[in-house]
């Protein structure tokens, strides 16, 4: 099976690191840091089965890496009520790890930004605060995002945090509302079964001034 | 009833049908519900829409949410396997490095071929589609009529079942009445394009799908089908009833369990493998046509890949049924001692005059359509209605600079939001995060209107295939090599579309997402995308200007045909596959009465 050589890959590489990491100092010797996966070496095929629910690779993000994605989330989609909770109350830094952690181009392409991104907001919040973002206050936290936040004026000297911003605030909206929470707060009510379908109902025809349709 | 492995097939049949999809599926219905003896051959695996489709199934039960991979490059719930614009081991080759000189290829490898995904958009060529040459002089007049053609129209919507209204527009012919099913309502973009577009002019009406508004009737449609023929009005009956109508959920892509849309899996090969006139031999990879010595064709040589072995099957009579450039390969690869120009090859047209449709888009937002009530718009899947080419007259009195025309489809708006949905917000609402960014995104859900257009392209000498002898696939197969490029006229007609769509967007108070290309040089889709290939084995008059007859028959080997769209001398805006399956039963008809006085 694929799974079993990819897996006994990881485990060298893994061992590299590792030995790499023992004769490096002693800073580097975080093992959430190294505790890092790879991205598995193929996908699920042209020819999944569609319904099985199974999982196709391994998640790889460490837990340092999620909890700051856990809290970046939190703030570009904050919990507001019960019918809009936070992004990680929706498990967006999951969908985040799975989206980084998948062996396809576009994905591996996402992976380096936002690696190199969260890397990035530690680096950043240690050089201002001297802590890392997750113990940072929220307000320091929002002074960082908001040095980052639109990517087109950000200063030169930002680029990897605002390249980074932007990518993660699109796969944390693409996270959040692809679940079915999500769904339904930005209103979307489908995917259920019809007797018939009706077309619009009356408060929506008189907004946009309409009559149903002659048909 | 029996789907065999490739040792257990007979020693002969009266019909080898390479191809599962539209195309096959037609050609062996119409035969084995007469009684004929088929072998069907198909590339991919056995698929049953039943048992394998993600009805109601979330985007979050699907890694990536559902989105495109190169493993599934329209979503993991796109009902395609072993397929794409690329397929695994079965490369194909561009004549130029040029992007805009290269075809795209869409190719599935499983029972039912494309048509377990199609958009189910069932439209008639009209009475000009099938003389183009004698109204405007380009291109080629189709040995047919409208007329002749339509009584298979009328067999094909009734079988598979086709929603939509008889609008009587010009070259939009109406069907009888009785068959068409009725249309689902109008969704609230749809409707405001509806008003808005009559007043600029555009006919918007209902579009016609492949899809059960209702149930069909089961009782008079098998009769009416069949006559004299109790034994296939039994079993059509029987199968009609396991179609149920449309819950209007579950996107049309994705398959349908409970059979409401067409797939030839679904609609075509249940009733025909009911007969037991139909054996299918899935994994069953053809190479190539075996002639026997007066020159006929005595049946296929395939490889089973499963086991990787060669086999070769024995028929009356071969159809070729693959889709146009794979059923354009096959032939081209049939070589033999003196003919190294393929089968069905003397007027040297094999490969030429293949055609796409000229695909151009624009998307615009609309802020009367911001923050509307939620209100579920699932509908049929797909868009319920279009604008036929309208036109014409301007066109008659010169006012165009592109002959042909396009029809407009139109995208749905409060479709499920997918991963990509809200990349646009920020930049948009100038709302980095928090509270707010939400409040943008409910504002904006549903108010994006998309349009896209379907032309009529032009048959060109610069669109061609042709067989690549450096490059073999993984069974040992030749690979065809394409050539393409657009003319000028489709470019232009790909300008006009953006225009139009853009005072459509302006019309309805909203502004375009992207810039018009003035141009169409970058609007226009490359060939191949919209995947209505069609052409490559061109039906005429005689042997020297074409490859098969005004049946789908090769005029070098009479026994055998060409049943997808390889025999299309035109590629009308209409989408194809209406007429690819009304053409098939045509020929079916044709091959049963040759048959029959003993010519083949």
């Amino acid at each position: 099976m694929n799974d079993t050589i990819s897996h006994r890959r990881m485990d060298r590489r893994s061992a590299v690191k590792w030995m790499l990491a023992a004769t490096a100092t002693v800073r580097i010797l975080d093992t959430e840091t190294w505790a890092q996966g790879e991205p598995a070496q193929s996908g699920y095929g042209t020819d999944p089965s569609l319904l099985s629910g199974e999982v196709f690779w391994d998640r790889t993000l460490t837990p340092r890496q999620l909890r700051t994605a856990g809290v970046l989330s939190d703030i570009i989609l904050p919990h507001v009520e019960e019918s809009s909770p936070s992004a990680s109350e929706l498990k967006v830094p999951d969908f985040i790890d799975e989206w980084v952690s998948a062996p396809y181009p576009n994905q591996q392409a996402d992976r380096t930004v936002i690696l190199d991104g969260l890397a990035w907001v530690d680096r950043e919040s240690q050089a201002r605060f001297k802590k890392n973002f997750v113990e940072l206050s929220h307000g320091q936290q929002l002074e960082i995002c908001d040095d980052v936040c639109y990517q087109n004026t950000a200063k030169v000297d930002f680029e990897t945090g605002a390249r980074f911003f932007t990518k993660f605030r699109n796969l944390t909206l693409g996270g959040y509302y692809t679940t079915e929470v999500g769904m339904r707060d930005v209103g979307y009510v489908g995917n259920v079964a019809l007797a018939s379908f009706d077309g619009p109902p009356p408060e929506v025809l008189e907004r946009l001034g309409l009559d149903q349709a002659p048909w | 009833m029996p789907h065999v492995p490739a040792t257990k097939t007979k020693p002969e049949y009266d019909v080898i049908v390479v191809g599962s999809g539209a195309a096959g599926g037609q050609t062996a219905y119409t035969l084995a519900m007469e009684g004929v003896k088929v072998l069907m051959l198909e590339a991919g695996r056995d698929y049953d829409p039943v048992t394998e489709t993600p009805m109601f199934n979330t985007l979050e039960q699907a890694p990536l949410r559902d989105s495109g991979t190169p493993d599934k490059p329209f979503g993991f719930y796109d009902a395609t396997i072993d397929g794409g614009y690329e397929v695994p081991n079965e490369p194909y080759t561009q004549a130029s490095d040029k992007s805009e000189e290269q075809f795209m290829w869409w190719r599935s490898r499983m029972l039912g071929g494309r048509t377990n995904h199609w958009g189910r958009i069932s439209l008639r060529n009209g009475p000009y589609d099938f003389k183009p040459r004698s109204r405007d002089g380009l291109g080629f007049d189709w040995p047919l009529t409208y007329d002749e053609v339509a009584p298979y129209y009328d067999k094909v919507e009734s079988l598979i079942g086709v929603f939509g209204t008889n609008e009587g527009l010009e070259n939009t012919p109406n069907s009888p009445d009785g068959v068409l099913l009725p249309p689902p309502k109008a969704r609230a973009a749809e409707l405001l394009f509806h008003k808005h577009g009559r007043q600029m002019g555009l006919p918007v009406v209902p579009i016609h799908r492949a899809v059960l508004s209702k149930r069909l009737n089961a009782k008079r449609i098998p009769k009416w089908l069949h006559p004299n023929n109790p034994n296939a009005q039994r079993i059509l009956e029987q199968e009609m009833n396991q179609r149920l109508a449309c819950f209007w959920a579950t996107y049309c892509t994705r398959g349908c369990s409970i059979k409401a849309n067409y797939q030839s899996t679904t609609v075509h090969l249940p009733p025909a493998l009911a007969t037991g006139n139909l054996d299918i031999v899935t994994m069953a990879m053809a190479r190539r046509v075996e002639l026997d010595d007066s020159g006929k064709a005595s049946g296929v040589n395939f490889i089973d890949k499963v086991s990787g072995l060669d086999y070769t099957v024995k028929g009356r009579i071969v159809v070729l049924a693959a889709s146009s450039c794979e059923s354009v390969r096959i032939l081209l690869n049939s070589k033999a001692p003196g003919r190294s120009e393929g089968l069905a090859n003397s007027s040297g047209l094999l490969g030429k005059y293949l055609m796409d449709s000229v695909g151009a888009s624009l998307s615009g937002q609309v802020p009367m359509l911001e923050n509307l009530p939620p209100h579920n718009e699932d509908g049929a899947g797909g868009g319920h209605i279009y604008v036929p080419w309208w036109l014409y007259k301007e066109q008659a009195a010169g006012k165009l600079d592109f002959p042909r025309g396009y029809h407009i489809e139109t995208g749905n708006t409060r479709r499920v939001p997918r991963v990509d949905s809200f990349n646009f917000l920020a930049g948009r609402t100038g709302i980095a995060y928090g509270k707010r960014l939400k409040e943008e995104a409910r504002r904006y859900y549903g108010s994006f209107v998309y349009y896209t257009g379907r032309g009529e392209m032009i048959p060109n000498d610069d669109c061609f295939c042709e067989l690549d002898d450096s490059v073999k696939d993984k069974w040992g197969i030749p690979v065809l090599k394409f050539h393409w490029k657009w003319a000028d006229s489709e470019v232009k007609q790909a300008a006009h579309m953006q225009q139009t769509f853009a005072s459509v967007i302006e019309k309805l108070g909203g502004t375009v997402l992207s810039q018009p290309d003035p141009t169409g040089k970058k609007a226009i889709w490359p060939g191949g995308r919209t995947i209505h290939e069609v052409g490559g084995a061109i039906m005429g008059e005689d042997s020297k200007t074409s490859v098969t007859n005004r049946y789908s028959q090769t005029w070098d080997v009479p026994n055998l045909f060409l049943t997808d769209g390889a025999p299309f001398c035109s590629n009308a805006d209409k989408n194809p596959t209406l007429t690819i399956m009304a053409l098939a039963w045509r020929a079916a008809d044709a091959m049963m009465d040759q048959m029959k006085k003993g010519d083949i």
